[in-house]
């Protein structure tokens, strides 16, 4: 018997006020089990200890926004009656001990997060962050990573249409896995998670449980160190066939009335499941873990509360539907089972074996959960940007950038996703800034995108949390669609040293301005923190997943060029290349200030190019981003069927800069925008043309055959992996 | 034509399916769960879609094969009815010995999801009479299984025979003998391919390639 203890409690990761805490509710020695519940519900992962205080911060409401942060997803109306639901969430931990899994079930994790609340997912993305591509163990976890995603949405049969992956070698021991899923319900017909009604069943629904997981929340709040290895038994093992029945059989059960209230079970399993939902229904809960389907024989009542297998979920029905609910269940092949009921006492009751197991207040489990406002520390301002060579000729900078891997095509990689299942893939991957979704049996589309730009971030967390806001507002404008709001995926690393939480509250701080000022509030996110190996923190990488609606999904405007067109540069070039691809790829410097983030400017500028690709006049656009122009143009050539001639004259700060709020348009009519633009008061200015020859000609004359651009763009991942 | 998309559990193109039969034929096809021991009244085309039916667990197709409904679609085939499988369903096919051979591990061992080019062996069946032989189309592949595999002698035969229905014109990226993509059972009335016609109807999704194979099957 194990005896629970101050010791205990902080192998369990709480410390010695928590654990004082927990005797204090308790007024007595908790049970293993009742200190197992504490620890994980108490954990980062679950709690927001740390990052609570400043989350608030970020603006959550809008006219459109129908449920922000602390439902299992964020809603917004998109119209015509449907709402999209979305969210994304990392699973970086588990992703670097056990790739493939760590990967497929953090796919797994966040669909479920969508389909509870009665939205059909119809698009996957992610966010990838990797260590240095040299490390042989970069290119088993890249390779994991990448099967795991493609294994688990390929089988659910969910379009995976975007994502973005960087390298760096602060991520060498601790990669970011961060996916997000978007779904579709009926407005009318959303699920919520709070219980109500005493005496309803609680009922469980989807694979059996086992002993797999057990802690992973707790795991996801601690650093990495050598050690870590032999945490691989805390990585679930994902099942997508089991979720593919799992959706369907919730979507056709929510087609009735039976459901009261519905939950995933994520990090920290039945625990957390429970607790949040008797929690926000302010009513009790009591459990009989006998009736729990087990994989395993002789399961603890402690096991199968910490318990994180997958794909199960937890229900309240009304009473007199549940053998209604019972069969459409079974003919899903899915176990049912009625493991407890709803009661008026306001603590869950866990019953194992004629034992009281556990028997918590669920109040103060919640309201006196801890809330840390850690000290920061603000990271000072990086240096202005001493000379810069600009030497380099712009062919063979160009050449090595578009091979570069944080800017090479991601080709290989979405060549694994299945893009189109669901037969409503307006854009896939590639053809334009942000996928593009239609939604059935409408004529309107969702635009969806995830953005972050960590080099940014580390030099200056505010900006770069503002800029991460900005240009996934920019990709979905780029298409044409209005932009509505984001789930954020905040990766940090320990936040009990003063200058990674300084990174943090820097980067809400640009983010909460970013969101104010696009109309773009922030309805759902999860906080990953401890990245960090062996004392050496992430990037601060504050990812933004974004969606946006278009009410003709045949308005949606790709990148890629056709002949006959003339391209114009829209918003001010400056030429900032600190911290630029440029900096870093062609002269081996990471220094100066990134970018500044000028949000009246994104604003204006992105409303005008909205405006103009909804009036007919743009045949392409594209954002500028990473590697400034020069890179927008040559992914416009190698997407489309058209070479360009570039004919505007500028050193490699204006090809390679990578100044904010601009776009380059391939339009017809070149006077008309330009006249438009001057009216509004932008700036624009023609930069070349497209031409009918597979080429991409430089201004200093120097003409790059496609071939020769397609090679160098398309070799990295091919070679790397061959 | 009256037509029936199976449903089994792990299916998930079947709504794509219903898309391109509901434009082509203008009538709602009818969904049949696996568990069901008769095909709808008056079905002329019973079409099996793609996905992981049973998670592709045993061997991909091979747990479908032995649903229920498979016993109705055996004798529908030999009644001579019309049956078509796309990707997963071509698998089940296989499997169920509705067509010869076999769908292994692509050959770069990797799931492939691209457009690829597909020529038209021949163009007098119910299924191609909207191509010209020896057309060209591109259709969307999505699939980890799509090797298609056989003995020499059934190659031959399906050669011999002309029941190759479609072949790989441009890269056999999953190593597929003889760059075989789909065949026809005998009689010209089953038709199985790895590739997703169904997911290139509509100019919004990027071209009409896979159209003609619904429209030819409309007029039937």
């Amino acid at each position: 018997m194990t005896h629970v203890n101050a010791e205990l409690a902080k192998s369990f990761g709480l410390n010695a006020e928590e654990w004082g805490k927990v005797l204090e509710i308790m007024g007595r020695t908790p049970s293993l089990t009742e200190l197992g519940i504490f620890s994980v519900m108490w954990s980062e992962h679950c709690s927001y200890k740390s990052s609570r205080v400043w989350l608030k911060e970020l603006p959550t409401k809008a006219p459109w926004v129908i449920h922000g942060p602390g439902e299992n997803a964020g809603v917004i109306d998109i119209g015509e009656g449907l709402a999209a639901i979305f969210k994304m969430e990392s699973h970086n931990h588990p992703s670097f001990i056990e790739p493939y899994q760590g990967a497929a079930t953090g796919v797994g994790g966040i669909l479920r997060d969508v389909f509870t609340m009665g939205a059909r997912p119809v698009a996957n993305l992610n966010a990838l962050r990797f260590g240095d591509p040299k490390l042989p163990v970069t290119k088993r976890v890249v390779d994991g990573v990448v099967r795991g995603i493609g294994g688990y949405g390929n089988c659910v049969g969910v379009p995976t249409v975007g994502g973005e992956v960087n390298f760096h070698p602060a991520y060498n021991g601790n990669p970011l896995v961060n996916a997000m899923t978007v779904g579709i319900a009926k407005q009318d017909k959303i699920f919520l998670s709070a219980a109500a009604g005493v005496g309803n069943p609680v009922v469980y629904v989807g694979s059996k449980t086992g002993r797999d997981g057990i802690h992973g929340a707790t795991m996801a709040s601690t650093e990495f160190d050598a050690a870590s290895e032999d945490k691989r038994p805390t990585v679930q093992v994902g099942d997508p066939f089991t979720e593919k029945l799992l959706i369907e059989a919730c979507l056709e059960l929510m087609q009735t009335d039976a459901i009261v209230a519905i939950q995933d079970m994520g990090a920290a399993g039945l625990t957390s499941s429970s607790v949040e939902m008797a929690g926000k229904g302010g009513v009790g809960i009591e459990l009989t873990l006998d009736d729990v389907p087990q994989r395993e024989t002789g399961m603890t009542a402690y096991e199968m509360m910490l318990s994180e297998s997958q794909e199960r979920m937890l229900l309240v029905l009304k009473p007199e539907r549940s053998e209604m609910a019972r069969a459409i269940i079974e003919k899903w092949d899915l176990d049912y089972a009625v493991i407890g009921h709803i009661t008026d006492t306001g603590r869950i009751v866990v019953k194992h074996k004629g034992m009281v197991e556990a028997d918590i207040p669920l109040a103060p489990l919640s309201d006196a959960a801890p809330l840390y406002r850690r000290p920061i520390a603000e990271t000072p301002k990086p240096a202005p940007l001493g000379a810069v060579d600009l030497s380099a000729p712009l062919d063979e900078a160009l050449l090595k950038l578009i091979a570069s891997p944080d800017l090479c095509s991601r080709r290989w990689i979405f060549d694994q996703y299945d893009s189109t299942v669901g037969g409503q893939t307006v854009k896939r991957p590639a053809q334009a800034d942000a996928a593009i979704v239609k939604l059935e049996d409408t004529k309107r589309a969702l635009a969806v995108t995830a953005d972050c730009t960590p080099r940014y971030c580390v030099a200056d967390a505010e900006q770069g949390g503002a800029q991460a806001v900005a240009e996934a507002w920019r990709n979905i404008t780029a298409t044409g669609a209005l932009p509505l709001a984001v789930t954020d995926n905040m990766n940090f690393g320990n936040p009990e040293k003063p200058e990674i939480m300084g990174q943090f509250a820097s980067a809400i701080k640009g983010m909460a301005a970013a969101c104010k000022a696009l109309d773009f509030p922030v309805v759902s996110g999860n906080v990953s923190l401890y990245n960090e190996t062996e004392g050496r923190p992430i990037l601060p990488t504050p990812a933004i997943g974004a969606v946006g609606v278009l009410e003709d999904a045949a308005q949606a405007a790709g990148y890629g060029l056709t002949s006959g067109l003339e391209l114009v540069l829209v918003g001010a070039t400056k030429g900032e290349l600190g911290r630029s691809l440029y900096l870093r790829e062609i002269l081996g410097r990471e220094d100066g200030a990134p970018p500044v983030v000028d949000l009246a400017a994104e604003r204006k500028n992105g409303d005008f190019v909205r405006a103009q690709i909804l009036a007919g006049k743009v045949a392409a656009s594209h954002d500028v981003s990473d590697g400034g122009v020069l890179v927008a143009v040559a992914e416009m050539a190698l997407a489309g069927e058209a070479g360009a001639e570039l004919t505007a004259q500028g050193d490699a700060a204006f090809w390679f800069g990578e100044d904010q709020a601009r776009y380059v348009l391939a339009v017809t009519n070149t006077a008309a925008l330009l006249e438009a633009a001057r009216e509004a008061g932008i700036p624009a200015e023609r930069i070349g043309h497209t031409v009918a020859t597979e080429k991409l000609t430089l201004p200093n004359g120097i003409a790059i055959s496609l071939t020769q651009l397609r090679e160098a763009h398309e070799g990295f991942f091919p070679q790397w992996f061959a | 034509m009256k037509a029936a998309i199976l449903l089994f559990p792990g299916i998930n193109r079947e709504r794509d399916m219903v898309l391109a039969v509901r434009q082509s034929f203008g009538v709602e096809p009818q969904i049949v769960w696996h568990k069901e021991t008769e095909l709808p009244a008056g079905t002329d085309l019973v079409i099996l879609p793609g996905g992981f039916s049973f998670g592709d667990y045993l061997r991909c197709g091979a747990m479908a094969a032995q649903s229920p409904i498979m016993r109705a679609v055996k004798a529908h085939a030999e009644r001579g009815g019309y049956v078509l499988g796309v990707c997963n369903g071509f698998q089940i096919l296989t499997e169920t010995g509705l067509l010869p051979g076999a769908l292994l591990r692509n050959a770069g061992l990797r799931f492939l999801s691209m457009d690829t080019m597909l020529r038209v062996e021949r163009n007098d069946t119910v299924f191609t009479n909207k191509w010209e032989k020896g057309a060209v189309f591109r259709a969307p592949m999505a699939h980890g299984d799509g090797n298609y595999t056989a003995d020499e002698a059934t190659l031959d035969r399906l050669e011999g025979e002309n029941l190759v229905a479609f072949r790989y014109a441009d890269i056999n990226r999953n190593g597929s003998a003889r760059s075989i993509a789909g065949i026809f059972a005998p009689n010209l009335r089953v038709l199985g391919l790895m590739p997703h016609p169904e997911n290139l109807v509509d100019p919004l999704m990027g071209g009409t390639d896979g159209k003609p194979l619904f429209d030819a099957l409309a007029a039937a």
